[in-house]
């Protein structure tokens, strides 16, 4: 006993008297910084006088309004505590510059949370893609994008789960370019310490709340040893903060060589990347379960967040009553998740996934014969 | 002016061998190598003096011809790292069954930090550098880079950018036998391979912000879209897609899509069209048979070569090759380095045989390519040795003799 004391007490006193001042300082400074940010992208918003939340519903251009009539009763069916309040978006020019109308923007700040149809981006017009713009007017820093098999649509890929979260607001997507002489253009990736701090933590923050163990960022630091090196490093510093998390990197090359091999081994991953490389890979996933009409994502910001169907407005079925609603509904169900309702979304979930698997009642996209109606009535019959 | 070499009428061509190209993806190459529009080069040549200070140097066929020393042709090999020792070894074993009338130049470049003792890495590099120069030929496997920002530069981007080989051609099409999700798979995937976002100019501005730039110029964006128009009517391929991300990077993307659009005009006979990157990802897994012939930046080729080469089999049985105008360098298409495998005998060799092959058409060793591909794809269609890659648990040796074995009961 004695000997074992006096073993660990110096040991302890040491460890102290070792740590060099710079580095406490320095972990004081990172808490202090990171304090404002503990749980990134909290829902903030608050029930009515109904005791409902609340929801900003932007239904959108071509099959948009169909498929949001579709959500809205599903919703209304499965009782959950939701309040839509219609906004448009579509684009005024403000200064020049391509904007949303003021009272969709309040409504959004005040509501925290949104859910979007497709929209068309006018072209000819000046307008900078909507898409864009609503990213940056909230500051929706991160795109959470995960993709599942449907049971009852075949494709080359079974059993495919992935999450992927693709950093939204810089990297390749930053917009500065320039023309340096002509015929030689120059277009400026940028990655900061900020914002990859902020999605990394919200990916780690991501994984522990829907139970998965492992975070992986994918990178090309080979090639791209500081732009990348730093995202690379940042993640590597986050990781300490979460020791329950398995972390590691994998070479941009390697994760898409091996997701089209085989998907299965990232089921238990969330992978998490810089903007052009979860663009890119998260429609790769997408493509892995049939493409965009199956597959939800939502964009998330410290304030608010927006939920969205990323399909196209289809604007050949608009009004025809063939749209499928599948997209748009998973959107929804992420967002009610994000809101803490997830009761209700795993009804809703599993009432929409079985008329799927079962596979009597698709939409024409899936090689069905049913009308956005009769799909919709499927699912509320199991609710 | 730099697909020069390229050339040899495809109308030539017996017809008994575009019985066979069905099968064989590599002999669709050969034409690549050696045919192209004389027109076309003309264009280029005259395009290129108004955006280039190079000297405008006069097309002629002569150009690019690797010299033969005693009947024989020297060909640089770089082995590479990971796996490259042995699958190169395997690609000498049945090169010299075969009698193939080439001496190969070894140069043992190394891009992992323990490799030389000595500290002469980037000495070996400029031995490699030159003499691919000297031999115009060069056979290669893929270098490790390190991932620390105190480790060198990339040495696969330094070859290529140093010797301007500025075309990577990949080819993807499923191998008779080897069964994948995918079938009818039949693409080639043309990449630019010196600018982009490899360009490796980087700087931090204030501490935690990075640029990264991203090079786009009209020259290079030309001379690569000639260069997969070129590819594809030598290969009878019916069309063309550009991919791009010119919706976002209007200017950088837009440059490289406005410049392919205006110079398909002028190959009416080809079907050419342009899809944004994460759509044609997504396009790829899904339904790749859509695709004929790829043009694409730096890094997307990077991307969609190994997202493509995962849907007929891996990285094990994908050849591909850079292009330049008085080099070429021919190497695995999808360039992993297998450090995980390395001296386990598991590796595959068929990559690197089947560029060996490609390599062996471009000297118009056509006999020889054809042996040696045909009997390649006859162990694997066979089924019975395969390496663990393709299903099997044959070592890389086993495999390597059963393609001797193989190219004996041709004979």
């Amino acid at each position: 006993m004695i000997s074992l004391r006096s073993f660990a007490a110096p040991a302890q006193r040491q460890c102290l008297r070792a740590l060099p001042r710079a580095t406490v300082s320095f972990a004081v400074q990172n808490q202090r910084r990171f304090a404002s940010q503990q749980e990134v992208a909290k829902f903030t918003g608050k029930k009515d006088a109904n005791g409902l939340y609340p929801v900003s519903l932007i239904e959108g251009d071509g099959i948009g309004p169909e498929i949001a009539v579709a959500v809205k009763e599903i919703f209304a069916a499965a009782k959950a505590p939701i309040s839509w309040e219609p906004i448009s978006v579509d684009p005024i020019l403000k200064d020049g510059k391509t904007a949303i109308p003021d009272a969709a923007i309040e409504s959004i700040k005040r509501n925290k949370i949104a859910l979007k149809g497709p929209l068309a981006t006018p072209i000819g017009k000046g307008h900078v893609s909507l898409n864009l713009t609503l990213r940056r007017t909230f500051n929706l820093f991160a795109n959470l994008r995960p993709c599942r098999s449907i049971k009852g649509f075949k494709t080359p890929y079974d059993n495919v789960d992935t999450v992927l979260i693709r950093e939204n607001t810089e990297g390749e997507y930053s917009g500065i370019e320039h023309v340096v002489v002509d015929g030689v253009v120059q277009s400026i990736k940028l990655i900061t310490r900020e914002a990859s701090e902020r999605v990394l933590r919200y990916a780690f923050q991501q994984a522990q709340a829907i139970g998965r163990k492992k975070v992986r960022v994918v990178h090309k630091a080979t090639i791209m040893k500081m732009s990348d090196g730093l995202f690379l490093s940042v993640a590597n510093q986050l990781a300490k903060e979460f020791p329950d998390i398995e972390f590691d990197a994998e070479l941009l090359d390697n994760t898409c060589l091996k997701m089209t091999t085989d998907p299965l081994p990232y089921n238990d991953k969330v992978l998490v990347m810089p903007n052009l490389y979860g663009d890119i890979l998260s429609d790769m996933c997408a493509g892995l379960i049939g493409g965009l009409g199956l597959t939800p994502s939502g964009n998330i910001g410290d304030e608010c967040s927006i939920f969205e169907a990323v399909h196209g407005s289809a604007p050949d079925i608009a009004g025809k009553g063939l749209a499928n609603p599948t997209a748009l509904l998973l959107s929804s169900m992420m967002m009610l998740r994000h809101m803490g309702l997830g009761e209700y979304a795993d009804r809703i979930e599993k009432a929409a996934f079985d008329t799927l698997a079962e596979g009597k009642v698709l939409t024409g996209d899936l090689g069905g014969k049913s009308s956005t109606q009769e799909f919709t009535s499927a699912i509320i019959a199991r609710l | 002016m730099h697909d020069t070499r390229c050339i040899r009428d495809s109308s030539i061509a017996p017809p008994a061998q575009v019985g066979v190209q069905l099968t064989d993806p590599l002999l669709s190459t050969q034409s690549l190598l050696r045919a192209a529009q004389p027109s076309a080069r003309l264009n280029l040549a005259r395009s290129f003096a108004s955006v280039s200070d190079a000297p405008i140097q006069t097309v002629q066929s002569d150009l690019f011809k690797p010299t033969k020393y005693g009947g024989k042709y020297t060909v640089t090999l770089i082995p590479g790292d990971g796996i490259g020792a042995e699958v190169a070894e395997s690609v000498k074993t049945i090169f010299k069954a075969d009698n193939v009338p080439i001496t190969w130049e070894q140069i043992d470049v190394s891009g992992l930090d323990d490799a030389t003792p000595t500290g002469r890495t980037e000495d070996t590099f400029q031995q490699a550098v030159a003499s691919l120069r000297r031999n115009k030929l060069g056979l290669k496997g893929i270098l490790h880079t390190p991932i620390s920002r105190t480790g060198h530069q990339s040495f696969n981007v330094a070859m290529r950018q140093e010797l301007d080989i500025y075309a990577s051609i990949v080819l993807i099409k499923n191998i008779p036998g080897l069964k994948t999700r995918h079938e009818n798979v039949d693409l080639a995937i043309i990449r630019e391979n010196t600018e982009g976002e490899y360009s490796g100019l980087e700087h931090q501005s204030v501490p935690g912000v990075v640029e990264s730039l991203k090079i786009i110029t009209r020259a290079k964006s030309e001379r690569i879209a000639k260069f997969a128009f070129s590819f594809a009517l030598a290969n009878h391929r019916k069309k063309v897609t550009c991919i791009h991300k010119a919706n976002i990077m209007k200017l950088a993307d837009g440059l490289f899509r406005n410049t392919f659009n205006k110079l398909a005009k002028d190959y009416p006979q080809l079907e050419c069209n342009d899809m944004i990157v994460d759509n044609a990802s997504m396009q790829c897994v899904s339904r790749p048979q859509q695709f004929d012939v790829m043009v694409m930046p730096n890094l997307y080729g990077g991307i969609l070569s190994n997202i493509a080469a995962a849907l007929v089999g891996g990285p094990g049985v994908v050849p591909g090759c850079n292009m330049g105008r008085d080099v070429a360098v021919f190497e695995p298409g999808c360039r992993h380095v297998g450090l995980d495998i390395k001296g386990k005998d598991q590796a595959n060799p068929t990559a690197l045989l089947l560029s060996g092959a490609m390599l062996l058409r471009h000297l118009g060793l056509d006999d020889h390519a054809n042996r040696i591909s045909n009997a390649v794809y006859d162990v694997i269609a066979q089924g019975q040795i395969r390496t663990p890659d393709m299903g099997g648990n044959a070592t890389n040796n086993e495999f390597t003799r059963a393609i001797l074995n193989s190219m004996e009961k041709a004979l």
